[in-house]
């Protein structure tokens, strides 16, 4: 009962930061290798407005994501913008430089030491039972639940929003969009705030449940196999593919050995890669024309 | 290479002149007078320049062999630190088990490197940019757990000790032999890239570059020619990775993180795509980056508050340096280097003229 509380937890993590990958994926066809970093970002970002607003901790909660969210959009603005057009490999490596860049710029800013957000917030953590004898932390939970409303919340945005309808059809083909008056740069810069947003929120969650150091980033990368697995332009398989990688991951664990944790993803990553590239839910790429 | 004929005309009376890696005068000399301060530079430099110098060479061979991946062959690969690993490690495998001398290690680093490339390759059979780097990327922590685990099961916890090389009964610990074997492993990587470059092997990669359909169309083995791409480059990286382990004396996983696969990505961006000596220049600048942003914040007031950060700070100047390039100098230090050169070819006017000879 624990392993499949467990499961719960760790695929909760690994699809809200999975969303991230997929959202500016399926908008802009660009992966995002600086989520991970972006996601410690956010977590920073709330132990900075913690101490702004001791006691508020919605407030700082709130605060903190708003400013992911001006985080993303300023990246795309002052960063990526300027790769628009450039082979999608090049974009790519600037995500990583960027997420270079920002790792060396944390640790200036805050320091390579371990934090609390928690702590500085005022609010403890603790332990829920649950039927069948399992336990799950008070953070822990809030994650699942984070997770689920994030996910209904862009699925329905997506489905029935002005600008969901817009980023899925920039997604789709970016010309013809462009054509019929959608704002491609609009369009693409709110795709990288949602998708730090969440990914912040993920970020936070996870340093108020178990502190906050450097390593969070390679959470962060540990995902983006949940969101290959499942298809990198969809969110459903993103859902999906995190239930996959964290049982797999999990179990693995529990009944192998400890020391698989940091290749289990990329293993069921490779065995993706050779059976079904375009990810369980998916679309096939198009095929070469000359 | 660039194809563009280096003396003022066509003077060419053999066929041997056509295959000619150096032709002018003028060129000759050039190559003379790097040598000389190439070989001088042991005699005057201090050990510490010594060290420096030797890293350059070690991660100049690293980049040629991932620049005729990426910058030729456009196989876009992020798993250059797990290759590197592997020859590191079967260096120090086979001199803890075997106590292997080194003309047999390195051979063998070879041969595991290629046997890898062929692995690493595969996926690129199926997939293509983004898809392929993130396959290789995956391989890469592959081979790191291998030498974790291979570590830990044998008590190597902190790492494998390498006895210095003896060759001919000496034991090779001095840096200034050091230097010149790495300069004539650089030299030896170079020629081989330089030869390759002009042969049907190079212009089939070339072709596949551009367009893989196309290539196929016009009778090119494509998946052939992409896993031999795959194995030169693996293997050379292994053999690097192989003298890196020799040079420091030490393997450990620790030195083959993904950090350093982005810095020889880095090195080839900054350097310039598609350019052997965007290579050399990009391996120059990399390595020498964190030596130059520690002494120019040693000059900073207040230095000694900064002495710990040192290290923030060098992440945080070598992302943003990369950045820089990508958004603003694509083409990297040749593409400077290339238009310093145009501005003094041409001086005093401004542009080329058009449609003449280029």
């Amino acid at each position: 009962m624990q392993l499949a509380v467990n499961i719960v937890v760790l695929a909760a993590i690994y699809a809200l930061i999975a969303c991230g990958y997929v959202l500016i994926y399926r908008v802009s066809r660009v992966l995002n290798l600086a989520h991970g970093e972006l996601m410690m970002l956010g977590a920073y970002l709330l132990l900075a407005t913690a101490s702004q607003f001791t006691g508020h901790w919605l407030t700082a909660i709130g605060a903190a994501v708003g400013l992911s969210l001006l985080v993303g959009v300023l990246v795309y603005l002052f960063l990526m913008r300027k790769m628009a057009g450039e082979m999608v490999l090049a974009a790519v490596l600037t995500t990583v430089a960027l997420g270079i860049f920002l790792r060396g710029l944390i640790v200036l800013v805050w320091s390579a030491q371990q934090q609390y957000p928690a702590h500085r917030l005022g609010i403890a953590n603790f332990a829920i039972a649950l039927p069948g004898g399992a336990r799950v932390s008070f953070f822990a939970a809030l994650l699942v639940m984070a997770a689920a409303a994030t996910y209904a919340g862009i699925l329905l945005f997506l489905r029935f929003g002005r600008w969901g309808v817009r980023m899925r059809a920039a997604g789709q083909n970016p010309l013809l969009a462009a054509q019929r008056g959608v704002n491609l740069h609009a369009v693409y810069a709110l795709a990288w705030g949602l998708s730090t947003l969440t990914g912040s929120l993920a970020g936070m969650l996870i340093a108020l449940d178990s502190g906050l150091d450097q390593t969070m980033a390679i959470v962060g990368l540990k995902a983006f196999p949940a969101a290959l697995v499942g298809g990198l332009d969809s969110l459903l398989g993103a859902l999906v593919g995190s239930l996959i990688v964290a049982a797999a991951e999990v179990l693995l664990i529990h009944y192998v050995d400890p020391l698989l944790s940091e290749v289990v993803p990329f293993l069921i990553l490779i065995a993706m890669l050779i059976v079904r590239p375009w990810g369980l839910f998916g679309t096939r790429e198009e095929l070469d024309r000359v | 290479m660039s194809r563009r004929p280096r003396a003022s005309g066509y003077f060419r009376t053999h066929y041997a002149q056509d295959l000619a890696l150096i032709e002018t005068r003028a060129e000759w000399t050039a190559l003379t007078a790097l040598l000389i301060a190439l070989a001088g530079l042991p005699f005057v430099a201090s050990p510490f320049l010594l060290d420096l110098a030797a890293q350059v060479l070690l991660a100049g061979i690293g980049a040629l062999a991932l620049m005729l991946l990426t910058g030729y062959a456009g196989q876009v690969s992020l798993g250059h630190a797990g290759l590197l690993a592997a020859g590191a490690f079967t260096v120090g495998i086979a001199v803890k088990e075997f106590q292997a001398p080194i003309w047999v290690t390195l051979p063998s680093a070879a041969l595991v490197g290629a046997g890898l490339g062929v692995l690493f390759g595969l996926p690129s059979l199926r997939l293509r940019g983004l898809y392929l780097a993130v396959s290789t990327l995956a391989l890469h922590f592959l081979v790191v757990y291998l030498g974790a685990e291979y570590e830990t099961r044998r008590g190597f916890s902190t790492g494998i000790v390498v006895d210095p090389p003896t060759i001919a009964g000496k034991a090779i610990s001095d840096g200034r032999a050091w230097y010149f074997i790495l300069l004539a492993a650089v030299a030896a990587t170079l020629l081989l890239c330089l030869n390759l470059l002009r042969s049907k092997t190079d212009r089939a990669w070339v072709a596949i570059r551009t367009n893989e359909t196309v290539a196929a169309a016009l009778g090119i083995g494509v998946a052939a020619h992409k896993l031999l791409a795959f194995v030169i480059s693996s293997a050379v990286t292994a053999v690097a990775g192989a003298l890196f382990a020799y040079y420091r004396g030490f393997v450990s996983v620790e030195a083959f993180s993904l950090f350093l696969t982005i810095q020889y990505v880095a090195m080839i961006i900054i350097g310039g795509m598609g350019s052997l000596l965007g290579a050399l220049l990009g391996a120059i600048f990399v390595t020498l980056f964190p030596y130059l942003i520690e002494a120019a914040v040693r000059m900073l007031p207040g230095a000694q508050g900064y002495a710990g950060m040192l290290f923030a700070v060098n992440y945080a100047a070598f992302g943003a340096v990369m950045m820089l390039f990508l958004v603003f100098e694509p083409l990297g230090l040749v593409g400077i280097w290339r238009r310093v050169q145009t501005y003094f070819l041409l001086w005093p006017f401004k542009h080329r003229g058009v449609g003449g000879r280029r």
